[in-house]
């Protein structure tokens, strides 16, 4: 007979594992991924399969060799990054950029820290800001979205909906004026219009979202936090001048405001832990990006709103704790 | 039926897996040999009052109470005492207790074996807990607390309720299930008895929601008794810990380091109310419970009526033998019972459940990185940062353990049980409140 | 132009004397006085900061020596177990005060619970800490004063002197070891003892801290002490005592006669750094050619005799030196 096992209790355990939660993830961002792919052709397939490929071997080749641990790229969590990765990136980027990304990513952002669950900065976005910083010229060059018509020669490219908005105000020009230029909600929604390959859609985004909230991978607290005060924000300087200010259902459609505030912020490692932390991030992510966008110098701010939210996570999680049991002073006696 | 009751904070909902809800209790077979430990109670062990050799009667009193917080231990078999020594207990330690041959069955004539309902309700408060104290009551869920001392609240503190848990939460078990549905009339009696001694006037049995047959059963039965009320609670685990049910009950949070008398409230097992039934009532002291047998593996899941001392391997027999594949046994539900080593180890009174698990089921993954998901913090029924706690626990930084509130854990496994990582954090915050709480017993010393 | 560089020069140069102004002031004010002997008994420690003194480091220890000394006149109970005489010979000598010279002392494992003398019954899964392991269960072969082997000791060593022998599973003390104590604290079933390293360290002790009756002892561990007593009645010097079916040496009474040694039914005394013993005609191998020679078996309790690193590198020396002299 075989021996007992001693342990200490519970002894039992639920289904739930970092693999499930990882391609949980991945799953969600499936529509996403179709839909870039619908958009962008074979350049799509192109960026996706190289960041994935090169993201896996990195950290691969990190953690045998250099770290001399046990190999866990199995567990999805590479392949989150290198999907988020590939969402951030314009799909004619140059495959060696790529690489350079996933280097960035898995490397630097991730394994430096001493790999999953200890990385500060949220990987895909440190790469993506790497390469914006490096590479500024390719990485703002967005081809339209003309789907598989574009093929893997030069495709024509064009500014994001709030490039044309950033360079039009800046040249004097209203919001009316400008009306004829940018998308139309419609299209936002469906995701014509130029942009990386992962922020067009904003349907496929949100159900995505749907799907990670069922599964309960994330909760609302954090997007609804950033998205909610992005809103509030934008519909204040709206109010006050609807000609120099766009509208905040274009704020929200457009850029990389769903990605972010669904895939990124949402980010378990880099996020805060309890509820009320996680509303204070949300809205401090929402405010930075609103600010960025309107008075900074990039079109878009969702990446540096999230990466500086992420550099005060700890702060956070000092001064937010979850509400203690027993800790509420008085009990009142007719309850 | 609406929104079901429940608490606010944290909890997990396990595979419920109540294999023995429809066996009915069975009279176990008197073992040959009972090993009686003098330590059942959560407090000073007891002290032995017989000798060597000596011949005892069911229901003899063997050790008197060692302490304030200590009860009397009675002989649940009649025969001749054989020694006295250490025998192993769940734990693998070993511990004193009476090693007794059994002889026939002889009852000490006091007690009342009839089956006959007794409402008498015509006692002082001081004579039930009088009795309660000399029957050697104790909590009966697996805490073991001698159950007198909490119908004597400190002064300056009065009780208002009296909750009877029969919540069960644990998954597996069904030992209090099975109690209610066949000894209701004498739980609700010996609820009575109890309200009679904390003199409160409001009572609540707590079940939860996949227990209908029970909440029917009860509710009926509590119809026509002024006072006493059946609340269903939705299924939540760990809503049996005293705090959370009564925070599921009476919505009152038990303020971090007090007892429930604090907020008016007195919580007790239905186990132990019918055992208050039968110490007031049949004047019969505390030597036999229901234990549930059960086990995805166990051919045939049962819930007995055991005398204390039973060998666990006689209800493993019971229950048609010990599956081949066995990997661990666990003496109470699958969240908090402890792993016991071998099956001589004998039946207390605080066992509610044996648990076989199978080899497959019996160990722990692989852990994995942290991934700061917060699954631990947000189950967490107390409110508390397992994640936090761990590690501090690790680092060994019991003063930051200690302002993050660990001694506040009820080690109710929520969180190891979620953990997608699989981090041992309940192994970790049991050695971090051990050291914590020395440090603080070893603070109060100096002070 | 240079109106710029004046001003900005004397303003910076004003603001560095103002500042040095208020600094030399705060000093003086602020200044606390310390004893400036404390800074030279301080010196004279190891500075491993270890706690082994009871004090909380070095520099506590050294506080605590020079009230000590001006109070008391005396450093009784003031003892650095890291630095041993030599240092508090010279503690003694800055303070102006005798130390009576302490016998070296070392950390002591009393359990020989391997997986040949204790087999386990049940397999432990969890963390790797004692302390939460003796809360759990009464250990994985039954014994419950057993050592659980999973490193509180070896966390616990500042030194680097204790570690865990993979094949035993029971830690091992080298010779870096200072007596400070750690281990014994860090160890929840007080299986740890300091006890005098004796001369060419040389040991006797009892390798058990079994309290329970002989039978049930043996049941579980082949070289638990049994309480049989015969090496206290072997004993002329008065150093072993039996208390709960437990022998113990004293080390300040034994003279290493190795009498006990023989005595011993279950090989529960050790003896340690001893050159091999003749064969004796009613005693067919000593314990120690035993654990030597072969490697144990299964079927008898031969207790790994060598527990001290440079212990095995002794004896080499030893037979290298017989080998020689042939």
């Amino acid at each position: 007979m075989n021996k007992f096992t001693i342990s200490g209790s519970p002894h039992i355990k639920s289904d739930e594992s970092t693999k499930k939660i990882m391609y949980g993830v991945a799953l969600a961002m499936a529509p996403t991924m179709l839909v870039s792919i619908y958009f962008f052709g074979f350049q799509a397939i192109r960026v996706l399969v190289l960041a994935c490929i090169a993201s896996l071997f990195f950290e691969w080749v990190i953690q045998k060799y250099l770290i001399k641990g046990p190999v866990t790229i199995d567990d999805g969590s590479a392949l989150v990054t290198a999907i988020l990765l590939a969402f951030n990136l314009p799909s004619n980027l140059p495959s060696w950029m790529i690489i350079i990304g996933a280097l960035i990513a898995i490397g630097m952002a991730k394994m430096s820290f001493g790999g999953l669950g200890r990385n500060i900065f949220n990987p895909a976005l440190v790469a993506r800001v790497f390469l914006l910083i490096s590479f500024p010229v390719q990485m703002t060059s967005w081809p339209k979205p003309e789907g598989f018509s574009i093929g893997l020669s030069d495709a024509t490219t064009g500014a994001t909906p709030l490039g044309i908005v950033k360079e039009g105000l800046g040249a004097g020009k209203t919001m009316s004026q400008l009306k004829p230029e940018i998308p139309t909600y419609i299209q936002d929604l469906m995701g014509q219009m130029g942009g990386s390959m992962g922020e067009v859609s904003a349907i496929a985004l949100i159900l995505g979202g749907l799907y990670m909230l069922w599964k309960k991978i994330i909760t609302w607290h954090i997007p609804v936090a950033m998205l909610g005060t992005v809103v509030i924000f934008t519909s204040i300087l709206w109010g006050i001048d609807s000609e120099h200010f766009a509208d905040p259902v274009f704020h929200l459609l457009t850029g990389g405001m769903l990605l972010g505030a669904i895939f990124m912020a949402t980010d378990m490692v880099s996020s805060p832990m309890t509820h009320g932390g996680q509303i204070v991030f949300g809205v401090g992510i929402g405010i930075l990006t609103v600010l960025i966008r309107v008075w900074g110098a990039y079109p878009e701010g969702v990446s540096f709103a999230i990466l500086l939210m992420n550099a005060v996570v700890p702060l956070i999680n000092k001064g937010f704790k979850p509400k203690r049991f027993g800790l509420k002073p008085a009990i009142s006696k007719n309850s | 039926m609406g929104i079901l009751k429940t608490f606010a904070l944290g909890g997990v909902h396990p595979e419920e897996n109540k294999l023995s809800a429809n066996a009915a209790i069975e009279v176990l077979d008197l073992p040959k040999q009972a090993f009686i430990p003098l330590g059942q109670n959560l407090g000073a062990p007891s002290k032995p009052l017989v000798k060597r050799g000596e011949e005892v009667k069911t229901g003899q009193l063997l050790a008197e109470a060692g302490g304030f917080i200590s009860t009397p231990v009675h002989s649940p078999v009649s025969g001749k005492v054989f020694k006295i020594e250490n025998i192993l207990n769940a734990s693998g330690y070993k511990q004193m207790g009476i090693i007794i041959n059994v002889e026939g069955d002889e009852w000490m004539d006091d007690i009342d074996r009839s089956d006959e309902l007794s409402t008498n309700l015509d006692y002082s408060p001081e004579e039930i807990i009088e009795k309660v104290k000399q029957a050697g009551l104790v909590g009966m869920g697996g805490a073991t607390f001698p159950t007198y001392v909490k119908l004597m609240p400190p002064p300056g503190n009065t009780a208002e309720y009296i909750i009877i848990n029969g919540v069960e939460c644990e998954p597996y078990l069904t030992s209090d299930h099975r109690l209610m549905l066949e000894k209701g009339r004498e739980i609700v009696v010996g609820t009575q008895l109890l309200m009679k001694a904390l003199k409160v006037d409001k009572a609540i049995i707590g079940i939860e929601n996949n227990k209908p047959d029970a909440i029917s059963h009860m509710s009926e039965l509590v119809k026509n008794t002024e006072g006493v009320s059946v609340q269903a609670l939705k299924v939540q685990y760990p809503q049996g810990g005293e705090k959370q049910l009564i925070k599921a009950t009476v919505n009152r949070e038990v303020p971090s380091g007090k007892l429930p008398i604090a907020v008016g409230c007195v919580v007790q097992n239905v186990g132990t109310a019918f055992a208050v039934y039968e110490a007031v009532q049949k004047n019969k002291p505390l030597f036999e419970r229901v234990v549930t047998v059960t086990g995805k593996a166990v051919k045939k899941p049962s819930n007995f009526l055991v005398r204390i001392g039973t060998p666990v391997q006689q209800l493993i027999d019971a229950a048609e033998g010990l599956p081949d594949d066995t990997g661990k046994i666990i003496n109470g539900g699958p969240m908090m019972g402890k792993a016991i080593s071998s099956t001589e180890v004998p039946i207390v009174k605080g066992s509610s459940g044996i648990l076989v698990m199978k080899e497959e089921e019996s160990h722990r993954k692989t852990e994995n990185a942290c991934i700061r998901c917060s699954k631990c913090t947000y189950v967490c029924p107390m409110g508390l940062e397992p994640f936090l706690l761990s590690r501090v626990s690790r680092l060994g930084k019991f003063d930051i353990a200690e302002d993050e509130m660990i001694m506040d854990c009820i080690e109710c496994g929520s969180c190891q049980y979620t953990c997608p990582a699989n981090i041992p954090l309940l192994d970790y915050l049991r050695l971090g409140k051990n050291k914590t709480g020395a440090i603080i017993r070893g603070r109060g010393r100096t002070a | 132009m240079d109106d710029i560089i004046l001003i900005a020069v004397a303003a910076l140069g004003g603001v560095g004397l103002l500042a040095a102004v208020i600094l030399f002031f705060v000093a003086k004010k602020f200044k606390v006085y310390e004893d400036p002997l404390i800074d030279e008994v301080e010196e004279k420690l190891p500075a491993a900061n270890c706690g082994g003194c009871g004090f909380p480091g070095c520099r506590a220890f050294a506080e605590a020596t020079v009230k000590a000394a001006k109070e008391t006149k005396s450093l009784e109970g003031h003892s650095c177990p890291v630095g041993g005489n030599d240092v508090m010979q010279d503690v003694g000598k800055v303070l102006g005060l005798e130390v009576e010279a302490m016998a070296p002392m070392i950390a002591v494992i009393r359990c020989n619970g391997t997986p040949i003398n204790h087999p386990a019954k049940v397999k432990f899964e969890g963390v790797t800490s004692c302390a939460f392991a003796h809360g759990l269960h009464g250990g994985e072969g039954g014994c419950q004063y057993s050592c659980l082997g999973l490193g509180d000791c070896v966390d616990a060593c500042d030194f680097d002197a204790i570690h865990m022998n993979p094949e035993t599973g029971l830690p091992v003390v080298n010779d870096k070891c200072t007596a400070c104590g750690a281990c014994v604290i860090a160890c929840p079933r007080d299986i740890i003892e300091l006890r005098k390293k004796g001369p060419k360290d040389r040991r006797i002790f009892v390798s058990c801290v079994n309290a329970e009756k002989g039978a049930p002892a043996k049941k579980n561990c082949q070289t638990a002490c049994i309480g049989c007593s015969k090496c206290e009645k072997v004993c002329k010097f008065d150093a072993i005592t039996i208390t709960s079916f437990l022998a113990y040496i004293n080390f300040e009474n034994c003279t290493l006669c190795r009498k006990c040694v023989e005595v011993c039914p279950t090989s529960a005394i050790w003896e340690v750094n001893f050159k091999p013993r003749k064969p004796k005609a009613d005693r067919p191998a000593s314990v120690v050619e035993k654990a030597t020679a072969t490697k144990a078996t299964p079927e008898k309790p031969i207790p790994l005799t060598i527990k001290v690193d440079n212990a095995q590198e002794d004896f080499k020396k030893e037979d290298n030196k017989i080998e020689n002299k042939e």
